[in-house]
């Protein structure tokens, strides 16, 4: 089997913090494949939620969804109901875990997905919240996805779409946010958690292979370092023959390059 | 009642709801239709809005969105000619979050003023919008107060419905409850207009009553060339076409579609019979392989 690719690492990597039994608030793309990788290998009890509408969808592998909203999402689910309905549970707490996507992210996670520049006269606009900002308000561990990039990696975001920390653990109480805590940045060359008392960044571990200085340099403000630094378990034979089952053409080289073109632009 | 029919009960500067979310059900043959009638000045709003974002703004018949999110999907990305005009004037797109356009939605159709939520919280949506920071007055806890939306009119598209607008739809509902509620003027296309006691015989699969409903028409595969749950798949391929164009021609390549399916066209029928029965009846399979269990 050829090697993993920097999105299947992120992958895997993001699966494993998933714990059966529970339940998951997931976006579409890389958190939604986690999600239901994790389901198809060790979290068979896992339910995934999606913002279409399904509760506890089983996705056809090759056949995963483009929007969170389409049929696709909606294959095998205990439960259809109504976009608001999905939401009104994650502000009632019944999710274990928020996952999704960013743009640009920054030190103390929060995450934009709105604007690249001055709002009021962006260089860029991109597609906006949609659900996430109420995921990262609501659910009640808060797991983010994205390839690590300096052009990501920002110091402060240039508009915070989905508080993470906001500047801090006060500046995130005073806001009111008090429902859910943002837990771990999952990226293709690292594990980032966050540190208690600064609410900021935190290098917990490393994928196979991957150099501190090769995180650091991806990355545009000072990471923290983790005392009990570790090296992510590579990939299993297992898990990576499943996620490209799963991706099918999601994974292809062509569909591959067209998402990175629609990101990088 | 036809769509041009129809698209006599909307305004120019009317506030205009589209239901369904992106690219699934939503109302395409009423929304084209809006376009062939040339409305304009309008405000369309939807929870997250496809490339018909685009497609009103090159037309001139929008002069602002209101939306959570605004793309074509995860492989086509945001609409390029949507992310030019906002670009060059922010003030055209009102951002939401998803919960809270949807409570805005909830709010209009329970006959509220607002409904608290904890979304928006520490965000820079907030100061960008109406909504306001709020204390509970019981708990003292900090909530979002977000102000009822009751747009003039709501386009949707349902699976079944009656002469008098008893509306069923399959699958995820969407927002299209809420909406038929809060909206001043409901106008529902559907697959199929049936009996009513064929509606009577499913009764519990009702989801908006006749008597908020103001129109009925019957357009088969009338979300097309999005998807209807169960009926057909949406037309990737399409998609693939759209983006092409625009992201060759930009505004020129908008203008190229508009004019094909619009105005040459001349009516949805005609706009289906160029897509051609082998790709609709494709989409319909696929769409049965879907709902499979």
């Amino acid at each position: 089997m050829t090697e993993a690719t920097p999105v299947e690492l992120m992958i895997v990597a993001g699966s494993r913090l998933l714990g059966d039994g529970r339940v998951v608030f997931a976006g579409v793309g890389a958190p939604l494949e986690a999600s239901v990788l994790a389901k198809r290998l060790h979290a068979p009890s896992l339910t995934i939620v999606l913002e279409g509408g399904a509760i506890g969808p089983r996705m056809i592998p090759g056949k995963l969804p483009v929007s969170t909203n389409e049929m696709r999402s909606a294959h095998g689910a205990f439960m259809l109901t109504s976009i608001t309905d999905i939401f009104l549970y994650a502000q009632r707490g019944c999710y274990d875990y928020g996952f999704i996507g960013a743009a640009q992210i920054d030190q103390f996670g929060n995450v934009n997905t709105s604007y690249i520049g001055d709002p009021d006269r962006p260089k860029i606009r991109l597609p906006g919240s949609g659900g996430a900002n109420d995921i990262v308000s609501s659910c009640r561990e808060i797991m983010i996805m994205t390839r690590h990039e300096t052009r990501r990696f920002v110091e402060r975001v240039d508009f915070i779409t989905s508080p993470g920390y906001v500047s801090g653990p006060e500046a995130r109480r005073r806001a009111g946010l008090r429902r859910s805590r943002p837990v771990a940045v999952i990226t293709d060359l690292a594990l980032l958690g966050f540190d208690a008392d600064t609410g900021r960044l935190r290098l917990d571990a490393l994928q196979p292979g991957v150099s501190e200085e090769q995180v650091h340099a991806a990355t545009g403000f000072e990471l923290l370092r983790s005392d009990s630094l570790s090296e992510l378990p590579a990939p299993t034979a297992l898990e990576l023959g499943e996620v490209r089952r799963l991706r099918g053409d999601a994974g292809s080289a062509e569909i591959e390059a067209q998402r990175e073109a629609t990101r990088a632009s | 009642m036809s769509l041009a029919e129809a698209a006599a009960l909307v305004h120019d500067g009317d506030t205009v709801a589209a239901g369904g979310c992106c690219y699934s059900r939503t109302p395409w043959a009423m929304l084209l239709e809006l376009l062939r009638a040339e409305r304009r000045d309008l405000v369309l709003a939807r929870n997250l809005m496809c490339y018909e974002a685009e497609l009103f703004l090159a037309a001139g018949a929008a002069r602002k969105l209101v939306a959570s999110w605004v793309g074509i999907g995860l492989r086509w990305g945001v609409p390029k000619l949507f992310r030019e005009y906002v670009t060059r004037d922010p003030a055209i797109y009102e951002e939401w979050s998803h919960l809270s356009y949807g409570l805005r939605l909830l709010a209009g159709s329970m006959g509220m003023p607002f409904l608290p939520t904890a979304s928006l919280l520490g965000s820079d949506l907030l100061a960008r919008t109406p909504a306001q920071e709020l204390r509970c007055p019981f708990t003292g806890e900090l909530l979002v107060a977000v102000p009822a939306l009751q747009p003039d009119v709501a386009l949707i598209h349902v699976h079944r419905v009656d002469a008098e607008g008893n509306a069923q739809v399959e699958g995820p509902t969407f927002m299209d409850m809420e909406l038929a509620r809060a909206a001043t003027t409901v106008i529902v296309t559907a697959e199929e207009v049936v009996p009513s006691a064929e509606i009577a015989r499913h009764a519990d699969r009702t989801l908006i009553p006749g008597f908020v409903v103001d129109a009925v028409v019957e357009v088969p595969y009338g979300s097309y060339p999005h998807e209807c749950h169960g009926r057909y798949e949406a037309d990737f391929d399409h998609f693939d076409t759209y983006t092409e164009l625009v992201n060759a021609d930009g505004e020129e390549g908008v203008r190229a579609y508009l004019s094909e399916h619009v105005e040459k066209a001349g009516s949805f029928a005609a706009f289906l019979e160029s897509v051609g029965t082998s790709t609709l009846f494709e989409q319909r399979r696929r769409a049965r392989e879907l709902v499979l269990p």
